[in-house]
C-alpha cells in the first residue's frame, strides 16, 4: 500500500508539470484558436535561457528565473504571436500546425548549433531526501513541485474567475464577436493569454529540467504528453488540462512498476486513443459546435 | 598497336594521379553519436580521436601521410548507422572509428566486414566481437572482462551478499547485465530485484522504489550515460543509502557533472579514466582538457588511443593496407613506452578484444578518485 501511495504522490508531481505545459495548450487554443506544436520547446528554450544565465552571467536561480520570465514573454509570447500566429491564423488551423512543427523543428536545431546536442545539468530549485509522512515516505522534489505547479495552476484559475482581466480573457475565449461588441479588447486579452503561457513554461522548464537534464530534444516528450493531457482532459477547459496532465503521470508510475517500464511512455496514447474514441470532447470537455 | 599505345597513353597520363593518391591525405571515418541517445559517449569518443589525429598530423603523419578524418552522425540510430558505414566503404576509408553504442555497431559492423575495413568500436556488448569478424577491434574492455572483476570485488570488498540491478534494456545493457548474472552467480551473489528500464528513460522513481523494496545490500547500476544521471538523482532523491556500483559509465566525467552530488560515493571499475596515475594518461588529460575546455570522460581515451593503435599498427606494417592492419593487430602487443598516445599497455587477441591494466573508482566531491589498480586478466 505505502508503494502505492508514493507512486501516486510521484506521478501526482511528474503529472503536475504536464499540467502545466498542456494549460498552454488550452489556453491557447481557446483564445486564439492556436493549436502550438512547438510547446515542447517553450519548455527547452527557457531551461537554457536560465542555464546561460546561470552560467555565462553568474545569476543565481531565482533571478535566471525571473529573468527567463521576461526573456520568454518577449519572445515566445509576445514574438510568437507577432511573428507566427498573427499572420497565418487567418489562413486556417492547418496552416499554423504546419508552421508551428517546422518551428519546433528550427527552435531544436538552433539550440543543438548553439549548445551542442548533449545533455546538460541543471540545478533543483527543490532539495534532494525524503521526509516521513505518516510512515510513508515523500520526497521534498516531490512535494515542492506540487505545491508550486498547484499554486500556479490555483492563481491562474483566481485570475480567470475572478478579476476582470481574468473574466474578459474567459469572455474572449468563449466568444469573441461578443466580447468585441462589449467593449473588451480583444487583441490584448489574445496577448495576455499568449504571455501567460510563456510563463507557465518557464515554471515547467523550472521544475522538470533537473530530472529531464538541459537537451535540444528535451522537450519532444514533454510537447507531446502536454497535447496527449489536454485532449485527455477536454481542449476547451483548463481544468481538463490538470487532470489529463495528473492522470497521464499517476498512470505511467504505476504502469512502469507493476507491469513494465516498457509500456510506461505509450499509457498516454492508449488514454488518448480511448478518450478519441468513445469521449472525444475529453474527460472534462464540453461539446462546442462550429459553423462549416 | 593502337591499343597498346592508347593503353601506354593512358597508364602515362594516369601515374601522376596514382602517386599523388598514395601520397595524399588517407581517408579515416568516424561514424559516432554526435546526437540522439548517445550523444555525450560521441562526442566524446569523436574528440579523442580528432585531438589524436591532430597530434599525429602535426608530427608529420602516419609513414609521412596526413590523416583526413572526418566524423559523421548516427543519430544514435543503428539504421543510420549501418547507412553510415556504407559511405565510410565508399570514401575507400582505411579505418573506420565506432560507432561506439554496440546496438549500432552490431548492426554497421556488417558493411566494413564486407569491405575488409578494420573497424574500431567503443562498444562493450560481450557479443560483438563473438561473431567471427576478422576487421572487429575493441577500445575498451569486453563485458565479459569487466563483469568478472566487478563481481569479485562486490564479494570481497563491499561484502554485499544480496544485489539489486538498474539496467538499460539495450544491447548494451542486456549483455551487461546477462554477463554481470553470471560473475555475480559465480561469486555466491543472489540478485533480488531485476530492474529493466528504457534507453532514454526519464523517470527512475519506480525502478528506484524496486530497489528500495528489494532490500538488496547494494545496487548495480548499467546504464547509458544521461540515464546512469537520472538514476544517480533518483537514488540521492529517494535518501538510498547503500553501496551504488557501477562499471565505467556510472563514474564518467559527463555523468558525475550531470548528477552532480548525486554521483558522489558511486562506484565503479572502469578501463580507462582521465585521473588514472599513469605519466601517460596525465598528458592526454592535459591536452585534451586544453584543446575542448572540460575533461575527458573514457570514450575520449578510447577515441584517442585507438587512433594511436593506428598509427601504432600501420607504421609495422610500412604501408596503408587495411587488411595487412587487421592481421598484424590481432595478437599485437603494443607498449606505452614505445606508443606514449595509445595511454597504457594493451594486448588485442585474435576476436579483436583488448587486455590491459583497470581500475576501481570512487566519486568524491565530484571527482574519480582512483582507490586501486587492476592487473590486465592475462598477467593473473
Amino acid at each position: 500500500m505505502d508503494v502505492l501511495l508514493q507512486l501516486v504522490v510521484s506521478g501526482t508531481a511528474t503529472g503536475a508539470i504536464y499540467a502545466l505545459a498542456a494549460l498552454g495548450f488550452t489556453l491557447l487554443w481557446q483564445a486564439s484558436g492556436t493549436i502550438n506544436f512547438a510547446q515542447g520547446e517553450f519548455v527547452m528554450i527557457p531551461a537554457f535561457v536560465m542555464l546561460f544565465f546561470i552560467n555565462v552571467t553568474g545569476t543565481p536561480l531565482w533571478l535566471a528565473f525571473l529573468l527567463t520570465c521576461g526573456v520568454s514573454m518577449i519572445v515566445l509570447g509576445w514574438g510568437f504571436k507577432r511573428g507566427v500566429v498573427d499572420p497565418l491564423i487567418k489562413h486556417g488551423v492547418i496552416p499554423l500546425v504546419i508552421a508551428t512543427l517546422g518551428l519546433s523543428i528550427g527552435l531544436k536545431s538552433v539550440v543543438k548549433a548553439g549548445y551542442s546536442a548533449e545533455a546538460h545539468p541543471f540545478p533543483s530549485v527543490l532539495p534532494a531526501g525524503q521526509f516521513d509522512l505518516g510512515g510513508l515516505a515523500v520526497s521534498y522534489a516531490d512535494v515542492g513541485t506540487l505545491v508550486i505547479a498547484g499554486a500556479i495552476v490555483f492563481a491562474l484559475q483566481v485570475m480567470l474567475n475572478k478579476t476582470v482581466t481574468g473574466r474578459a480573457m474567459q469572455a474572449v475565449a468563449q466568444n469573441t464577436d461578443a466580447a468585441r461588441v462589449l467593449g473588451i479588447n480583444v487583441k490584448r486579452m489574445v496577448l495576455y493569454t499568449f504571455l501567460i503561457n510563456a510563463v507557465l513554461a518557464v515554471v515547467a522548464a523550472l521544475l522538470v529540467t533537473p530530472t529531464y537534464l538541459a537537451k535540444f530534444d528535451m522537450g519532444d516528450a514533454i510537447g507531446q504528453k502536454a497535447f496527449f493531457a489536454a485532449i485527455i482532459g477536454g481542449f476547451n477547459q483548463t481544468r481538463g488540462a490538470l487532470l489529463g496532465g495528473v492522470l497521464i503521470g499517476i498512470l505511467e508510475n504505476l504502469v512502469g512498476h507493476y507491469i513494465s517500464p516498457a509500456y510506461k511512455e505509450g499509457v498516454a496514447l492508449v488514454l488518448f486513443l480511448a478518450v478519441i474514441l468513445f469521449r472525444p470532447e475529453g474527460l472534462l470537455g464540453k461539446t462546442e459546435e462550429r459553423k462549416v | 598497336m593502337k591499343n597498346i599505345v592508347m593503353t601506354i597513353a593512358v597508364a602515362a597520363l594516369c601515374a601522376p594521379l596514382l602517386a599523388a593518391a598514395q601520397q595524399g591525405p588517407v581517408p579515416i571515418v568516424g561514424i559516432v553519436e554526435l546526437s540522439g541517445a548517445g550523444a555525450t559517449a560521441g562526442t566524446n569518443f569523436d574528440n579523442g580521436v580528432k585531438l589524436a589525429f591532430k597530434e599525429i598530423n602535426a608530427s608529420g603523419g602516419i609513414l609521412g601521410r596526413k590523416i583526413d578524418y572526418t566524423s559523421l552522425d548516427t543519430q544514435s540510430n543503428p539504421g543510420v548507422a549501418k547507412a553510415l558505414a556504407q559511405k565510410a566503404v565508399d570514401q575507400n576509408a582505411y579505418v573506420v572509428m565506432g560507432p561506439v553504442f554496440s546496438g549500432s555497431f552490431i548492426v554497421s559492423m556488417a558493411e566494413t566486414k564486407r569491405a575488409e575495413i578494420p573497424n574500431f568500436t567503443g562498444g562493450e556488448a560481450a557479443n560483438i566481437t563473438q561473431q567471427g569478424n576478422p576487421y572487429v577491434f575493441r577500445t575498451s574492455f569486453t563485458q565479459s572482462t569487466a563483469m568478472p572483476k566487478l563481481a569479485r570485488y562486490i564479494k570481497d570488498k563491499v561484502g554485499a551478499k544480496t544485489i539489486a540491478m538498474i539496467w538499460v534494456n539495450n544491447d548494451f545493457g542486456k549483455g551487461g547485465r546477462d554477463t554481470m548474472q553470471k560473475a555475480l552467480d559465480a561469486q555466491g551473489i543472489k540478485v533480488v530485484a531485476d530492474v529493466s528500464t528504457d534507453p532514454g528513460q526519464v523517470d527512475f522513481s519506480s525502478a528506484v522504489l524496486k530497489v528500495k523494496q528489494s532490500g538488496a545490500d547494494a545496487v548495480f547500476v548499467y546504464t547509458n550515460e544521461e540515464e546512469s544521471a537520472r538514476a544517480l538523482r533518483e537514488l540521492k532523491k529517494q535518501g538510498y543509502d547503500k553501496p551504488i556500483i557501477g562499471e565505467t559509465t556510472l563514474t564518467g566525467q559527463k555523468v558525475i557533472e550531470l548528477a552532480g552530488d548525486a554521483a558522489n560515493g558511486a562506484i565503479a571499475h572502469v578501463g580507462l579514466t582521465a585521473d588514472a596515475p599513469e605519466p601517460a594518461i596525465r598528458a592526454f588529460d592535459e591536452k585534451f582538457t586544453k584543446e575542448y575546455k572540460y575533461k575527458s570522460d573514457h570514450n575520449g581515451m578510447k577515441g584517442y588511443s585507438a587512433a594511436y593503435v593506428v598509427k601504432a599498427v600501420t607504421e609495422k606494417v610500412g604501408k596503408f593496407d587495411s587488411k595487412a592492419f587487421a592481421k598484424a593487430l590481432h595478437g599485437a602487443k603494443l607498449s606505452v613506452k614505445d606508443n606514449p598516445g595509445i595511454l597504457l599497455d594493451v594486448t588485442f587477441d585474435n576476436n579483436g578484444d583488448l587486455d590491459r591494466e583497470s581500475f576501481l573508482v570512487k566519486v568524491v566531491n565530484g571527482k574519480q578518485v582512483v582507490t586501486e589498480t587492476l592487473p590486465p586478466v592475462s598477467a593473473k
